[in-house]
C-alpha cells in the first residue's frame, strides 16, 4: 500500500508550531519580498483570502481582520520539513520526498488471512490515525494521510481527506467501490499529473471526471496523449505502475533570483546581488556534490516600464567548478556587459547550468581544473556558515550594506535554526 | 569550559600495519547523541521568568525539550497557557501544574480544557561563561 502524508497549509502551520496562541487562527504567509499571498491556515482559506492574491490589495483590510502575516521564512520551513520526513521513518524504512511538505510512504501489507476485509480496511484507516497524530505530537505539524494501492490512488485518497470533514484527515481507498465513488467526484483536473492542457482536450473526448477516465479506453488515450497518461488510467484502477523513488536525483540546474526591494539604476548593487545569489547557487552546487560547467545571468526590468527590457547572458567557466570565488568574479564581469545606463532594474538572478558528479571529473592535461586547496576551503565556508549561521563569511564582493535585500517585513524568528532566535518560554 | 577532543590516536605505524588498536579507536563524545534521543522531535528554547528557580532553572537558561515522550507526573513540561508557551511541574494526582516557586499559584488542569502539552524538559544547561 501507499501512503502518501502531505502537510496542511504547510508554511501557515510553520508559523503556528511555536506560536500555539496563532493555531487555529488565520495566518498568512507572503511571498519573496512580501509581494503575494503564497500560503493560508484554514481560517484564512473561509475568509476568502486568496492564494496569491496581492498584499497591496488586502494588506489593511487583513490587518482589521485580526489576520496575522508572516513574511516567508525558509530556514523554519526547511527545517520543519526534515522533522516531519524523520519522523515518518518510524512507520516506513521505504520513503519518497516528493515535495517540501508530502511524502510518500510505502507500507507492508497490513492483510492477514484471518481478518475480514472490513477489520484490514478498519485497521488501515487506524494506521493512518496512527500516523497523523504521531506526526502532530512530535512536530506539531497537522498533516492528512491518503492510503491505497497506487500512489495516483494515495493523492486521491489525501483529497479526500482534506475535503471530507468525516475523514478527520485520513482516507483510506483499499476497495473499488470506495474509489470510485472518489473517482465519480473528481474533476480530471485535480488527478495527479493531468495538467489543466490535458483536461480541456479530454473535455473535448467528454471525459469530465476521474470516474469516466479510468473507464476509458487505455490504448485510444495513449494515442490521443501520452504514455504517462495511460498509466495514470491504469493507476487509477488499483493497478500500480509508479514505484517510490526513494533516492532524491540531483538537480539538473540550480537557480536562485530574487526581485530587488526597490528598482535600481546602479550597478554596483546589482554587481553585490548576483555575488549573494552565486554564493546561494554554489552552496546548493556543493551540498549534492556536482560541479558547475556554465553559467547565467539574468537581468529584469519591472514589465511596466517604458524600456521594458530583460536580459541573459550563458558563459561557459574556464573549467568545471564550485568556487564561490571563481564563479562570482566571472558573474560580477558579465553583469557589467549587461548592464544598460538608465535602465530601472528589479530583479537580478544566477543559474548554475551543465552540471557534472564531482567524483568523476574528466581530468584535462591542459586545464588542471579546480585545486585541492579551492575544495578545502569551499567546504570549511559551507561548514562555518552551516555553524553560525548564514552569512557568517561571505565572499568580499556580496557587498556590506546589501541595500537591495528582500524585503522581509513580518519575518518570524528562525526558532529552530539560530541561537539567538530560540523560542522564548514563560517561567 | 573548555573543550576538549576525546579521540584516541594510535601511534603511526612505519611498515604500514594496521596498529591492533585501531579496533578500539573511540570517536569524539558527541553532547548531542547523549542528550537528545529523538532529534526529530526535539526543540531547544530559553527560558524566561523566575518561577522555576526551584528546579534550578533560571532566567536565560537552555531548556531542550522533547515532544514526543508521554509526559509522566512530577516532570518538568512546558505548555500552551494562554497561546503562550510555558514551563510547570505536572502534578497527575493533584491535576494541576505547579510552579517551583513559593510565590506563583498552582493552575488546575480542569480550568483549562484547552491546555495542550508541547513538550517534555529533558534537560536544562546553564551558562556560567556566556557561549
Ligand atoms: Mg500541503
Amino acid at each position: 500500500m501507499f501512503c502518501l502524508v502531505d502537510c496542511n497549509s504547510f508554511y501557515a502551520s510553520c508559523e503556528q508550531v511555536f506560536r500555539p496562541d496563532l493555531r487555529n487562527k488565520p495566518v498568512v504567509v507572503l511571498s519573496n519580498n512580501d509581494c503575494f499571498i503564497v500560503a493560508r491556515s484554514a481560517q484564512a482559506k473561509a475568509m476568502g483570502i486568496g492564494d496569491l492574491q496581492t498584499m497591496f490589495d488586502i494588506k489593511s483590510w487583513m490587518q482589521q481582520q485580526n489576520v496575522t502575516i508572516f513574511s516567508s521564512n525558509y530556514a523554519l520551513y526547511g527545517d520543519l520539513s526534515a522533522r516531519v520526513m524523520n519522523t515518518l521513518r518510524l512507520f516506513s524504512s521505504r520513503i519518497e520526498i516528493y515535495s517540501i511538505d508530502e511524502m510518500f510512504l510505502y507500507l507492508e501489507e497490513i492483510s492477514s488471512p484471518q481478518n475480514s476485509p472490513t477489520q484490514i480496511s478498519e485497521s488501515m484507516n487506524d494506521y493512518g490515525k496512527h500516523i497523523k497524530k504521531t506526526i502532530f505530537q512530535h512536530t506539531a505539524m497537522p498533516v492528512s494521510v491518503g492510503i491505497a494501492p497506487t500512489k495516483t490512488l494515495a493523492k486521491l485518497a489525501n483529497r479526500a481527506a482534506k475535503i471530507i470533514p468525516k475523514c478527520q484527515g485520513v482516507g483510506v481507498l483499499d476497495t473499488s467501490k470506495k474509489w470510485d465513488w472518489v473517482k465519480k467526484r473528481t474533476p480530471v483536473n485535480k488527478i495527479w499529473g493531468i495538467s489543466s492542457r490535458f483536461s480541456a482536450r479530454l473535455a473535448e473526448l467528454n471525459i469530465y471526471t476521474a470516474l469516466e477516465l479510468a473507464n476509458s479506453d487505455p490504448k485510444m488515450i495513449r494515442r490521443y496523449f501520452n504514455v504517462c497518461v495511460e498509466r495514470t488510467i491504469e493507476e487509477l484502477n488499483g493497478h500500480a505502475c509508479l514505484s517510490l523513488e526513494e533516492i532524491p536525483t540531483p538537480k539538473k540546474q540550480i537557480y536562485c533570483s530574487r526581485s530587488f526591494a526597490q528598482k535600481t539604476k546602479q550597478l554596483p548593487p546589482i554587481q553585490d546581488a548576483i555575488s549573494l545569489y552565486v554564493a546561494r547557487a554554489c552552496e546548493k552546487l556543493r551540498a549534492q556534490q556536482s560541479m558547475s560547467a556554465s553559467l547565467q545571468i539574468l537581468l529584469y526590468t519591472a514589465s511596466y516600464e517604458s524600456n521594458y527590457y530583460n536580459s541573459h547572458q550563458v558563459i561557459q567557466l574556464p573549467y568545471p567548478s564550485d568556487d564561490t570565488r571563481l564563479i562570482s568574479a566571472i558573474a560580477r564581469t558579465a553583469v557589467q556587459h549587461l548592464f544598460k545606463p538608465g535602465v530601472a532594474y528589479i530583479k537580478a538572478g544566477v543559474g548554475l547550468l551543465e552540471l557534472s558528479d564531482k567524483k568523476h571529473q574528466q581530468l584535462d592535461m591542459f586545464h588542471p581544473g579546480q585545486s585541492t586547496k579551492t575544495d578545502q576551503l569551499m567546504t570549511v565556508i559551507d561548514k562555518i556558515n552551516t555553524h553560525y549561521g548564514r552569512n557568517s563569511i561571505y565572499v568580499a564582493a556580496e557587498g556590506v550594506h546589501k541595500k537591495w535585500a528582500m524585503r522581509q517585513a513580518y519575518r518570524s524568528p528562525s526558532y529552530t535554526s539560530q541561537w539567538n532566535e530560540l523560542p522564548e518560554i514563560k517561567c | 569550559m573548555k573543550k576538549y577532543l576525546l579521540s584516541l590516536f594510535t601511534h603511526s605505524v612505519p611498515a604500514g600495519f594496521p596498529s591492533p588498536a585501531d579496533d578500539y579507536l573511540d570517536r569524539s563524545l558527541d553532547l548531542n547523541t547523549y542528550l537528545i534521543k529523538h532529534p526529530a522531535a526535539t526543540y531547544l528554547a530559553r527560558a524566561k521568568g523566575d518561577s522555576m528557580e526551584g528546579c534550578g532553572i533560571f532566567d536565560g537558561d537552555l531548556l531542550i525539550v522533547d515532544r514526543s515522550i508521554e509526559a509522566q507526573h512530577g516532570q518538568i513540561i512546558i505548555a500552551a497557557i494562554d497561546g503562550q508557551l510555558t514551563c510547570k511541574i505536572l502534578d497527575k494526582n493533584k491535576q494541576c501544574l505547579t510552579s517551583a516557586n513559593e510565590h506563583f499559584t498552582p493552575i488546575r488542569i480542569s480550568e483549562f480544557s484547552d491546555l495542550v502539552i508541547e513538550g517534555v524538559v529533558i534537560h536544562s544547561v546553564r551558562h556560567h561563561v556566556l557561549p
